[in-house]
């Protein structure tokens, strides 16, 4: 028998007196349910900026990249600065799901799923910008390994703007089916829980007819375990090959050994400040508190602290080799960032990057969800504002002086970006209302060993053997000797008499042969009253249908409640009507 | 005489009781044909008897498959069809030039074994779009564990031992309707 055992100093993950079927319910909630207003208008302000983007990225396409703030020094700014600031965000879902799996960290489970759809969002809006900026998106299929027509000319595998391609279009569909394969058996919860007839059909599809056999569930585990397995190099060589966009070029600034780490730990950095932002909303607005608890937003507080004073050693590496080095090019593109015009953005990053996360030191601090949602946010402006510095203070004081310059962004790149960030929140929107957010099927393969109510019973010395059993779900035992009732039932279970009496007289059900009746269609039975009557040992219209006056009385005597009812509403006339129209 | 189309389907409330009566219902030597739950229950797989799963050495296959695609492939195109001097370094040979081909050779390794270990398994588990599930009850993706033995001639005595495991449900199942 599997052990469930947990170190007692391990704080419960899911909080609560949850059992399987509270873990269905909460987490198929915001499904089934209806969006509340403050949804509709977070939705709508995204929407709005989302079109406004679309706007902007037509405008853009139709009159050429001149509308944007870039000139000759700044030939790289806003646009790039976006698309790495997108893909370091999409670093924390695999991450999360991958290199915590492999790490066997229980806590990742209630927050994978929402990191993973993150992820895949936030690259999505990464994908965007190189798109975007080759003019001409239509012949964006020039990037794929095909010749060219003009001849047999084929794209250049040196280049790391190709690595990009390859490694961008890897994460993002490998994120893809690892989300996908995970979500198989919450979708058919959702399926098998669905009451309307279009939602059924809908996550039937989406399902892709998940069943849950034995084998499949072992299959599933090994594909999980291998994918985390593939996708966790995967996730550090993706931002690896985005810092070679620079970090292979001889301009000073960005020509430092030091980026492929440095990006990795920043876009880990952001990308968990990302899940905190979002995370910490959302489980306020679909009340799954009690399954991504403040415990778990203080471990991911942790992981920006590390992450953040990483990135801060990395900053001040970079000062130290460009002194060291003795190349006065170098000396100077790092003395400008820091003293130059740019100055403000260069203390804005040193300011959000490497001392905001130092607060996490305190418990009492990374405990609270006010300030770990603002730290959250100060950690994004500042992770934009590191790429912002990279790219732009490099390039805006070149080799030659008179080409010096500063740059000014258009309405059409903030519009842009401002696009993106409104298409990133109206996807998670959707995400958040249709998709069940936290992976159910794992957080139930924990709850014995991590969930409150569990790490109770085991502390009290009890067995957690029988303790899945949900009362709502099943609560009688049809094969127990005498009838099973719930403490709030009317019925006495001391009156095994009147049940013996009343159990001559209509038969006994045998569920070999019989099958059992839905009781309430008999009118005046109610959920309670077929609970009271399944408990006694009645299940079929059959046995219903032998009831006279003095198994009425033998009835309410057993029962005591609405004395004469049964009696009143003539059950077994009712029955004899149903069994003929079942046949 | 086989009544092979009649299956018993015996439904559990918790995993450590299905977990109990697997290996009870294995000692009594009765076969399991299924057992439907709705999260990985651990270490069921060895208890019921199923044989490891390959995935993962087909994904390492997969994974070579896509690492000499990837060399085919650069070789062919930068090396063999149109060698460029590209920033003072020519395409002449391959093993020279493969530092910068490393990125995109372990990309397309990581692609072929994630997509094609996916593709296995849902093939594998028949799960694809438009696929009808085939959990006999809608209860065992929600807290209900629902294994299915075959019927012998012995009916009786296997719903007796079935009900002294715990099952709360014991139905028999002519599969042939």
């Amino acid at each position: 028998m599997a052990s469930h055992y947990e170190a007692p100093i391990r704080r419960p993950l899911v909080l609560g007196e949850k059992s399987y079927h509270d873990v269905s319910v909460d987490i198929a909630k915001p499904v089934e349910g209806k969006a509340n207003k403050s949804w509709w208008i977070v939705f709508s302000i995204s929407l709005a900026a989302f079109l406004w983007g679309i706007g902007c990225i037509i405008y853009t396409i139709s009159t050429g990249i001149g509308v944007w703030g870039l000139n000759k020094t700044i030939g790289w700014a806003w646009d790039i600065t976006n698309f790495v600031w997108w893909v370091g965000i999409g670093h924390a879902g695999t991450l999360i799901s991958a290199v915590l799996l492999l790490f066997r960290q229980k806590w990742r489970m209630a927050i994978n799923r929402s990191a993973e759809a993150m992820t895949i969002f936030a690259v999505i809006q990464a994908g965007l910008f190189p798109l975007i900026h080759m003019g001409r998106p239509w012949l964006g299929y020039w990037v794929l390994p095909i010749p060219n027509q003009f001849g047999s000319l084929w794209v250049n595998f040196n280049s790391p703007l190709l690595w990009d391609v390859f490694a961008i279009s890897t994460y993002l569909s490998v994120s893809l089916v690892f989300w996908w394969t995970g979500l198989l058996p919450d979708f058919a919860m959702i399926r098998d829980r669905a009451v309307k007839p279009f939602q059924k059909k809908i996550y039937s599809l989406l399902a892709f007819g998940w069943s849950g056999r034995a084998k499949d569930w072992q299959r599933f585990e090994e594909v999980s375990l291998v994918l985390a397995g593939l996708a966790t190099p995967l996730v550090l060589s993706v931002h690896t090959i985005v810092s070679f966009d620079f970090a292979t070029s001889i301009v000073p600034g960005w020509h430092t050994t030091i980026f492929p780490p440095y990006f990795v730990a920043g876009a880990v950095f952001s990308g968990f400040a990302m899940v905190n932002t979002l995370l910490i909303i959302m489980r306020k607005v679909v009340s799954l508190e009690d399954y991504i608890t403040v415990q778990h937003i203080e471990l991911m507080n942790i992981v920006i602290m590390i992450t953040g004073s990483i990135v801060g050693v990395a900053y001040i590496s970079e000062l130290f080799i460009a002194w060291y080095s003795g190349v006065e090019y170098e000396q100077y593109a790092f003395l400008n960032r820091a003293t130059g015009p740019y100055w403000w953005a260069y203390l804005l990053m040193m300011t959000c990057n490497v001392f905001s996360p130092q607060f996490m030191w305190f418990k009492k601090l990374r405990t609270s969800i006010m300030f770990s949602f603002f730290i959250s946010i100060v950690v994004n402006v500042g992770m934009w504002f590191e790429r912002f510095v990279i790219i732009v203070t490099s390039l805006h004081r070149d080799y030659m002086p008179s080409a010096w310059t500063m740059f000014q962004p258009t309405f059409v790149d903030i519009g842009i970006f401002i696009g993106t960030i409104g298409f990133f929140f109206v996807l998670f929107l959707l995400y958040a209302r249709t998709f069940p957010v936290v992976s159910q099927a794992e957080v139930k393969a924990i709850l014995k060993s991590s969930g409150q109510r569990y790490k109770r019973i085991r502390e009290s010395g009890e067995s957690l053997v029988g303790t899945g059993t949900d009362p709502r779900t099943h609560n009688i035992n049809i094969h127990a000797g005498s009838p099973i009732v719930d403490e709030q039932s009317t019925v006495k279970a001391h009156d095994p008499e009147a049940i013996n009496q009343l159990m001559d007289s209509v038969g006994v059900f045998d569920p070999l042969t019989q099958t059992k009746d839905d009781l309430q269609q008999i009118n005046g039975v109610g959920p309670k009253m077929e609970e009271v009557l399944n408990g006694i040992g009645i299940y079929s219209f059959l046995q219903v249908s032998k009831m006279t006056k003095r198994e009425y009385d033998l009835l309410d005597e057993i029962t005591a409640s609405f004395p004469g009812r049964a009696e009143r509403d003539d059950w077994a006339g009712q029955a004899k009507i149903l069994i003929n129209n079942k046949e | 005489m086989e009544t092979s189309s009649k299956v018993i389907h015996a439904m559990y409330t918790d995993d450590d009781v299905l977990m109990a009566a697997v290996k009870k219902v294995r000692a009594e030597r009765y076969h399991i044909e299924e057992i439907y739950t709705p999260f990985p229950v651990h270490g069921l797989d060895k208890a019921m008897g199923l044989a490891p799963t390959r995935l993962a050495i087909t994904s390492f296959l997969y994974g070579c498959v896509g690492l000499v695609v990837s060399i085919v492939m650069i070789d062919y195109m930068m090396i063999e069809d149109w060698p460029q001097n590209i920033g003072g370094k020519p395409s002449f040979s391959y093993l020279e030039n493969m530092p910068a081909f490393i990125p995109i050779m372990f990309e397309l390794t990581v692609f072929f074994a994630a997509h094609l270990l996916v593709i296995t398994f849902y093939l594998r588990s028949k799960l694809w779009p438009f696929k009808k599930a085939e959990n006999p009850d809608i209860r065992t993706t929600d807290d209900h564990f629902l294994m299915e033995i075959s019927a012998g001639d012995n009916i009786d005595e296997q719903f007796d031992i079935l009900r002294n495991t715990g099952a709360v449900e014991v139905t028999l199942i002519d599969k042939a309707h």
